[in-house]
């Protein structure tokens, strides 16, 4: 499995930030010719892990957000999504669906779920103190008109 | 981003374009203007504009619902756009009965 493209990204928590990373990142795999539900799924993924850096890792103090991106040969994407903020205690327990440290704000508690089942794989790291990082993957099946 | 109607009681309203966490701030604020003004026995909102949603759209959605209980009216959602469905179908909405 051979990577044939990268890319990285960092911009501040702001939430307007938010539409621009799910853009970005879906235009870093259009020449994968994804069907509209396949990046669909990937922009609603990229959105909740970013929005999760804003909301819960940056809360308050703000900060960088960092993405990278990967396309392998295989057509399997990974995409990174890192924050320097203030992590998760009990990473299982967060994954849970419903489950949210937020409902005041009219957080649903649905982010991980989502992801879960709009990717391949999901792979969260995150330190209490120094910061989460989630790994989307998802393969685009490459369509044989 | 959004447009109102109100006649009969029944406040609706047009959400257009994508639904996050930045654009669900905004929306909620003008849902929640007009509803407490108006005090609709009805509120309904349109997603036949929505381009777009992630989970902020079902927190925006329970959001109303519990604001609308508070001021005595019903919520209700209509045309869920198809590739959205499967967000409220997750979130254990379609139990409260305000999805058509
Ligand atoms: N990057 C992060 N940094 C710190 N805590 C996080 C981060 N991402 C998630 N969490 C914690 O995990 C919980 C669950 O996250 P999840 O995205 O599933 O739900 P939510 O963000 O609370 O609600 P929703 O995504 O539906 O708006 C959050 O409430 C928060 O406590
Ligand atoms: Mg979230």
């Amino acid at each position: 499995m051979n990577t044939v493209n990268e890319m990285s990204l960092s911009f501040p928590s702001k939430s307007c930030n938010e539409a621009f990373a799910r853009s970005a990142v879906s235009a870093f795999i259009m020449n994968l010719d994804p069907t509209i539900n396949e990046l669909s799924d990937i922009k609603t993924a990229v959105s909740e892990a970013v929005t999760n850096c804003i909301v819960h890792g940056y809360r308050r103090v703000g900060g960088t957000i960092y993405i990278k991106g990967k396309i392998t040969d295989t057509g399997k994407v990974i995409i990174k999504i890192r924050d320097k903020g203030c992590g998760i205690e009990d990473v299982s327990k967060a994954m849970e669906p419903l489950y949210t440290t937020a409902p005041e704000e009219e957080r649903a508690g649905l982010g991980f779920a989502v992801m879960q089942s709009f990717c391949d794989k999901v792979r969260v790291k995150s330190k209490v103190g120094s910061g989460t990082t989630v790994t989307l993957e998802k393969t685009i099946a490459p369509h044989n008109a | 981003m959004l447009k109102t109607e109100y006649a009969n009681n029944i406040l609706t309203a047009y959400i257009d374009g994508e639904i996050d966490h930045d654009s669900a701030v905004k929306i909620r604020t003008q849902v929640d203007g007009a509803a407490q003004s108006l005090k609709p026995r009805l509120l309904c909102l349109d997603f036949s504009g929505v381009s777009f949603m992630d989970s902020s759209g079902i927190g925006l959605v329970m959001g109303r619902y519990r604001q609308m209980k508070l001021i005595g009216g019903a919520l209700r959602v209509v045309n869920i756009p198809d590739r959205m469905y499967r967000l409220f179908a997750m979130s254990g909405i379609e139990g409260l009965g305000v999805l058509r």
